[in-house]
């Protein structure tokens, strides 16, 4: 394959990744900028949501089912988490990174233990090849990342034009002057943990028909989430998003042109490059 | 009346406390001796991680031969008791499995892994306990000599004695270039290693390498490496990603993908009517064990589709969507016999150094296994100075959504020169 080719593949390739990519990292982001805390459970909600589309889609046969379900079941798990878990360690840094990797184990063994270790497909809704002279292309890919293009816009414009936006915005810069202000900031918390873990479970969700649902399939989002969200800044939802273009393209781009060992090598060497030189990340902001 | 009422209380209160109390340190040996005190063998399985699936259903037909086994009297009268342990397909874990079984739960053998970087770390941990640990993985590194004395792999062929049967007829049939993927550990090593000294000994070329970490789950990128020129894609893969490979390998090449030809591990587990699959129609794979069932099958196979639970299409009985690693399975089965046979011959009754040499020269003076349903994958031939079992391979070609064997290799199409001679290290 020419270089060309080869190219337009790596672009297709990434561009794909770096949606997806962009919207697991954006709950990340989101749950650290106004809760200040690391959700190291964060990939298992990713699994999560792909083992409940796997359920619905099956046991009713439609995926639509299973995309609109998985993030409103993964999102209940959450808030029941915050409320009984994070709640009760009263948000301490600390505390919430032991509590949230207890819930990552037990979300696995959980999952482990009914679901199987299996992993197992979903058929596509649409499966169509896109048939380069060079080579062909997933369809359904392209609609993922479509899907997941679109799913940031709402975020982005639910958080910059919405009321309860501009009250995240809020607890996210000052906590103590929010609740000051009546804001209701335990409820505000919940709110974002729910919809950090939606916004994953909806890309989970989506990933199953080309990935499939397995339960260990977690572990490599949360890696990359931690990897986007400290490169573009903790807490800053722009950063996340840059970020996360940056890496999913220069992901797929290394990965065909060179080797995807490469490509996570170089992704892992921007972040200490980045951090280096501006210690917050590209979109961090300065604290005091 | 009272007194001699007295007296029988005591009576039996005495013998009573002689009953209790003299049988307690003796019995165990006097059943032990009497030959009905149960085999305890250690079963070190993949329930979790990356070969859970494989490990799933090595269980399933661990505990269907110790059934049929202890159904027909035990291993020299006794029992077996199986007692499993979990190493999430872990190297660490593996070795601190292989002690968790010897030191505490003080078994007899231990058998079951299937990963290799698992064997390669649990071996050395069962050579310094002078444990005999039989594997059931398929790797080159049991019959290369790297191990120790005390491992032995009679249930399954290696890797390397697989390629050597099957290249030839890929060469022949399928095309001279060739370009291989293959998992990027010591089982895909194997693979690299040795189909490429076969595609050059038969005049063949390789002509490029593409190694994917195991762990991966997006392939895509991995294709465009596969030059233009290339006549066939060797492929083989493992863990939860096979079908998603499978997938985007028929996505990428399209009508115009070169011949396939692929280890049946890049399918173990998974449906071949699933969604995506289509474009596999005339490819082919190797097996070791015929995943289907056709009206050639034997009577002992289909005994031991019965016994497993899989149904024709090698899926479980209960449900047609759990597909059984059929392929890779059958060599717990034949193990266990194997076991059987190697206790039976060397009289071995307790673990410890005299009953142990006397296992492990037993088994090494072992030279084949006839095909029954004992050894239902078929005849074996077992070379005891590299503890490395030799069998019949078969090639088979997807036809309507099903595996058929089209070639069935024979046993000396698989063997080459041996490179080791474990009975010359000391027990």
């Amino acid at each position: 394959m020419s270089v060309g080719p080869h190219l337009l593949l790596a672009l297709l390739e990434g561009t794909v990744g770096a949606l997806v990519l962009a919207l697991t990292a954006l709950g990340l982001s989101l749950v650290f900028g106004v809760m200040r805390i690391v959700n190291v459970a964060h990939g298992e909600f990713f699994m999560l949501g792909a083992i409940v589309a796997w359920y619905v889609s099956t046991t009713t046969g439609s995926f639509a089912a299973g995309l609109v379900v998985a993030p409103l079941v993964v999102a209940a798990i959450a808030v029941a988490a915050d409320r009984l878990v994070l709640r009760r360690v009263g948000y301490e840094p600390e505390s919430t990174i032991v509590a949230t990797i207890g819930l990552l184990y037990i979300l696995q063994q959980l999952v482990l233990t009914t679901y199987g270790p299996y992993a197992r497909p979903v058929e596509a809704p649409v499966y169509f090849r896109i048939d380069f002279p060079w080579f062909g292309y997933s369809g359904y890919k392209v609609i993922v990342a479509v899907v997941a293009a679109g799913l940031l816009g709402i975020t982005w414009l639910a958080l910059s034009r919405t009321r309860l936006g501009l009250r995240m915005r809020a607890t996210q810069q000052d906590r103590e002057m929010a609740q000051a202000f009546a804001i209701p900031v335990a409820r505000i918390y919940t709110i974002a943990f729910g919809l950090g873990a939606a916004l994953t479970a909806v890309a989970g969700a989506l990933i199953v028909p080309v990935q499939q649902a397995h339960y260990l399939m977690g572990l490599d989002a949360l890696l990359m989430s931690f990897v986007v969200v400290i490169l573009g800044g903790l807490g800053s939802l722009r950063g996340t998003l840059v970020a996360a273009l940056l890496v999913g393209l220069s992901d797929g781009v290394v990965s065909v042109l060179f080797s995807p060992t490469l490509a996570k090598i170089v992704a892992t060497l921007l972040v200490g490059l980045v951090l280096a030189v501006r210690g917050r990340g590209l979109f961090g902001e300065e604290t005091a | 009346m009272a007194s001699r009422s007295r007296r029988n209380f005591l009576k039996a209160a005495g013998a009573l406390a002689v009953a209790t109390s003299l049988p307690a340190p003796w019995t165990p040996r006097a059943v032990a001796q009497g030959g009905s005190a149960p085999l305890r063998l250690g079963f070190q399985v993949h329930r979790t991680g990356i070969g859970a699936v494989y490990g799933r259903w090595y269980e399933r037909t661990t505990t269907a031969a110790v059934k049929l086994i202890n159904e027909k009297g035990g291993i020299a009268g006794r029992p077996i008791e199986i007692v499993a342990e979990d190493d999430g397909t872990d190297p660490k874990r593996g070795a601190e499995v292989v002690e968790k079984l010897a030191v505490q739960h003080k078994v007899d053998l231990i058998f079951g892994t299937l990963f290799s970087h698992v064997v390669i770390a649990s071996a050395p941990r069962a050579g310094e306990l002078k444990i005999p640990y039989l594997v059931v993985s398929e790797g080159y590194h049991v019959a290369s000599g790297r191990l120790n004395r005390y491992v032995f792999q009679p249930g399954i062929t290696d890797v390397r004695s697989q390629v050597t049967a099957v290249a030839p007829w890929i060469l022949k049939n399928l095309g001279k270039k060739v370009t291989l993927i293959f998992p990027d550990y010591a089982f895909g090593h194997d693979h690299r290693d040795f189909f490429s000294r076969m595609a050059a000994a038969q005049g063949g070329t390789v002509r490029a390498l593409v190694p994917i970490p195991p762990t991966e789950t997006s392939f895509t990128k991995y294709f465009p490496r596969v030059p233009a020129d290339t006549d066939v894609v060797y492929h083989v893969m493992v863990g939860p990603g096979v079908l998603t490979f499978v997938k985007e390998m028929g996505e990428h090449f399209g009508r115009r993908r070169p011949q396939l030809f692929g280890f049946v591990d890049s399918l173990e587990g998974v449906d071949l009517a699933s969604p995506g699959l289509e474009f596999l129609e005339g490819t082919y794979f190797w097996e070791a064990f015929p995943r289907y069932a056709s009206p050639t099958t034997p009577a002992h196979v289909r005994t031991y589709r019965e016994r497993v639970g899989v149904n024709d299409s090698g899926a479980s009985v209960g449900d047609p969507k759990d597909v059984s690693t059929f392929s890779h399975m059958f060599g717990c089965w034949e193990t266990l016999f194997v076991i059987k046979r190697a206790v039976e011959q060397s009289r071995y009754r307790n673990p410890g150094a005299g009953d142990y040499k006397a296992f492990v020269e037993t088994l090494e003076g072992f030279s084949s296994f006839p095909e029954g349903l004992e050894h239902p994958q078929g005849a074996k031939r077992f070379v005891g100075r590299l503890h490395q079992v030799f069998g019949h391979q078969t090639i088979s070609r997807v036809e309507k959504r099903r595996l058929g064997v089209v070639h069935r290799t024979a046993i000396e199409d698989s063997m080459y020169p041996p490179e080791a001679d474990y009975t010359k290290q000391p027990l």
